[in-house]
């Protein structure tokens, strides 16, 4: 087990290594610092010494690979924009945002937000698709199932736009129970989250609770479901000893990948209702095109996405007692 | 003087290329055969009417032309600057008739008020009458008279053309007893009763109410279609060739190629989606910005940023495709079949060819109506966070955009918000029913 984790964690490293040169590629090689400085100085003020002085001043003025000004061989591949910028990702050092900021500081601080809006829309959220696609499954082939499914198309055909701008219209506006948006720190932080986390349960109700229902339905075929009927085991029983274990594997799948990317936030979410968290910083630097940000969200995203991999896997070896990680 | 945009050519290419497979297939049972069980449900029958509706409004949308300008004799031909297409002609008595500003669904009056003069030479802030909107009628006390005999009159063509066309289901379910044709006309019932007030409402109202700027919302939910059509179809477009090729490679050579593959998606994957949209639109446009000279008009400029956004949501969201392309191919290069046309030393392109791509070929049509949908709806969010369309594209993603900060106005701007909703609703709707259908249809599981 020990071995495998090792293995899959230098595994990592090579896709990690695509990731950055993907990201380089995109901000320094398809655009060049210099496309970038006019664009951000905007189309009156470029002149040849702003768009030097607005390179100089993030560090864009180096050469993009190598740097044959230099006399060392270690300055020549090190004081170029790669070495700088791109490979300085991999020990967590993000450098400073439009604002001269430090991302690394200000990624510390929104995290905490962003999780305490995420954490409770996912464990909610499971729980409710879990037990309304259990109750599905149980009434399989009555009017029950037959409309909730139908509930599950027709909530899986609204926009999550609807969702939000539906919820803060009735519950905040019409009924007042909470402010529309803002945020405070501490326990007062619950009054601002109610509204985001039932919107974010309700708005994932449709494709999941329907999605596990299939699962459920087809764990409900299997042989040993019958014999467990054929023992006198009750419906219940069946249902929530045999089928729903078995059932976790294939749930598993889909919902550990996503817990290290509950650190990112949900983007919409979080810039509706003004939660200074990851998801509405990347919104935020995404439209005031702050390129350095974009690019240390878009590494901080995939190191997590690669963490959720392997998270999956270790918690297949809790779920499935056969399975065994060589 | 006809102008051709790059996704025009290429929706009527899919049309044709759409035509050309539905054709093909006819001829070919063992290929009808599963497009027979999906006609044979009848959510997917109606899904499928109202998708045509859907896809008509988009290839009407999809032939632009610049008008001529009135020329005097002698002149030199000349043209508008205005880009328009065929559905614009249809609707011209929408496109041109602006307001203001808001005004709410069949309203006479302007949402905002404004300085009046009274026949009487005295001033007064009032709610003014509309330009367009009710504009016919003298006495605002006719307005219920009126509104309910349109309204009739529109229920009477629709009921009228309804009743012609029932004869005509009557013979084709006599002779097509399978399909379900009395859900087709169902459908076409509802879109009929729909539409013909809404038409014979239009010619006098604004039947949605207008949006901030005055223009019609009816109008400006009718032209974002294309562009939720023209994403969800061109970036499959782009991701096909690009999943099936390199799913299947994957799964077939095995070894390195494997390897390649598999690091090459699993490094996109790794990368959250709109994290990677967002980097690569925000770099389309500062090259947009840097290089107006490229584009002719804005409509060009803006229809090229929709192609980038299809070719950028393509080649992100390929990898699903292509794993699960990897897993089949896997599987069926092991059977008796592959292995015997190895045998006999046919070449790996042609085993690729002939017998992996048509076994794989379900997968590729499920998950090419599954996508559909999920598109569309990415459309939306995508212009919320500011990567999406241009924001001259009239798009259901732009709509909500204005629209969301209008909640907040006393009274409630709401119907901004609520034709996009509907319009929307509707198609995605159809299209998840239909998806369903097709899954079930062509699920290897099913056939017996």
């Amino acid at each position: 087990m020990f071995a495998y984790i090792v293995r899959r964690l230098l595994y990592a490293i090579p896709i990690l290594i695509g990731v950055n040169l993907i990201t380089f590629a995109l901000f320094f090689i398809v655009n060049t610092p210099d496309d970038m400085a006019r664009m951000q100085l905007g189309a009156k003020r470029v002149t040849p010494e702003a768009v030097q002085k607005w390179k100089a001043e993030r560090g864009y003025d180096l050469p993009l690979v190598w740097n044959s000004a230099e006399a060392s061989l270690f300055n020549k591949a090190g004081r170029t924009i790669f070495a700088q910028k791109s490979a300085k990702l991999f020990i967590f050092d993000f450098g400073y945002s439009e604002d001269k900021r430090d991302i690394t500081g200000e990624i510390k601080a929104r995290m905490w937000p962003s999780l305490a809006l995420a954490v409770p829309i996912f464990l909610v959220g499971l729980a409710v698709c879990i037990t309304f696609a259990l109750l599905m499954a149980f009434f399989r082939a009555t009017y029950l199932d037959f409309w909730g499914v139908v509930a599950c198309v027709a909530m899986m055909s609204i926009s999550t736009l609807f969702y939000i701008i539906g919820g803060q219209y009735i519950a905040s506006k019409v009924w007042h129970l909470v402010p529309i948006s803002g945020y405070a720190g501490g326990f007062d932080a619950a009054r601002f989250l109610v509204l985001p986390v039932l919107i974010g349960v309700i708005g994932g109700i449709g494709a999941s609770s329907r999605w596990y229902r299939t699962l459920f339905l087809e764990e409900m075929g299997k042989d040993y479901v019958r014999t467990a009927r054929a023992k006198g085991l009750t419906e219940s029983v069946v249902m929530f000893r045999h089928v729903l274990k078995n059932a976790m594997i294939p749930i598993l799948t889909g919902v550990v990948v996503v817990i290290p990317t509950l650190f990112l936030g949900s983007l919409l979410m979080e810039s509706f209702f003004g939660i200074p968290g990851l998801g509405s910083y990347t919104i935020d630097a995404i439209q005031a095109q702050d390129f350095a940000v974009v690019r240390s969200m878009v590494f901080i995203g995939s190191v997590f996405y690669i963490a959720g991999l392997i998270l999956t896997d270790i918690s297949y070896t809790l779920v499935d007692p056969r399975i065994r990680l060589e | 003087m006809p102008v051709v945009l790059v996704t025009d050519v290429l929706v009527w290419l899919l049309a044709a290329a759409a035509a050309g497979y539905a054709y093909y297939c006819r001829r070919h049972p063992h290929l009808a055969l599963p497009w027979a069980r999906v006609f044979q449900s009848p959510a997917a029958v109606a899904s499928i009417v109202v998708l045509a509706a859907y896809i008509g409004l988009g290839l009407l949308d999809s032939l632009h032309f610049r008008p001529a300008l009135a020329q005097k004799a002698g002149e030199q031909k000349a043209y508008a600057s205005e880009v328009l297409s065929v559905l614009d002609l249809a609707l011209v008595h929408l496109k041109g008739r602006g307001e203001k500003t808001y005004s709410a669904p069949l309203a006479m009056r302007s949402y905002a008020k404004e300085l009046v003069e009274l026949p009487d030479g005295r001033q007064l802030r009032d709610f003014p009458r509309l330009r367009y909107g009710g504009a016919h009628l003298k006495d605002e006390a006719e307005w219920e008279e009126d509104v309910a005999k349109r309204t009739l009159a529109g229920f009477g063509v629709a009921i009228a053309l309804l009743l012609l066309l029932l004869p005509v289901i009557r013979i084709l379910a006599r002779r097509r007893p399978l399909i379900p044709w009395y859900a087709a006309y169902a459908a076409i019932a509802v879109l009929a009763l729909l539409a013909g007030p809404a038409l014979a409402l239009s010619s006098g109202y604004h039947v949605l109410g207008t949006d901030k700027v005055g223009q019609d919302m009816f109008y400006l939910a009718l032209k974002s279609v294309r562009t939720s059509l023209v994403i969800g179809t061109l970036t499959t477009l782009v991701l096909l060739p690009v999943g099936v090729a390199l799913g299947i490679m994957a799964g077939y050579f095995k070894g390195w190629i494997d390897d390649v593959i598999q690091y090459l998606y699993t490094t996109l994957n790794s990368i959250p989606g709109v994290l990677l949209i967002a980097a690569a639109v925000l770099m389309m446009q500062v090259y947009i910005d840097l290089h107006p000279e490229t584009f002719e008009t804005s409509v060009q400029r803006a229809d090229l940023r929709l192609l980038f956004l299809c070719m950028i949501l393509g080649l992100t969201s390929w990898t699903g495709l292509a794993r699960l392309l990897r897993g089949e191919a896997l599987k069926l290069s092991q059977l008796e079949y592959i292995q015997a046309a190895h045998a006999f030393g046919v070449r790996d392109t042609r085993i690729l060819a002939r017998h992996i791509l048509p076994n794989v070929s379900h997968i590729v049509i499920i998950a090419m109506v599954m996508d559909f949908s999920g598109l569309v709806l990415a459309e939306a969010v995508l212009s919320y966070v500011g990567v999406g369309v241009d924001p001259s594209t009239n798009s259901f993603g732009t709509m909500i955009n204005a629209a969301r900060m209008e909640m907040a106005r006393e009274p409630v701007v709401w119907w901004a918000l609520g034709t996009a909703f509907t319009f929307m609703f509707a198609l995605v709707l159809a299209a998840n029913l239909f998806a369903d259908a097709v899954r079930d249809g062509f699920d290897p599981r099913v056939r017996m």
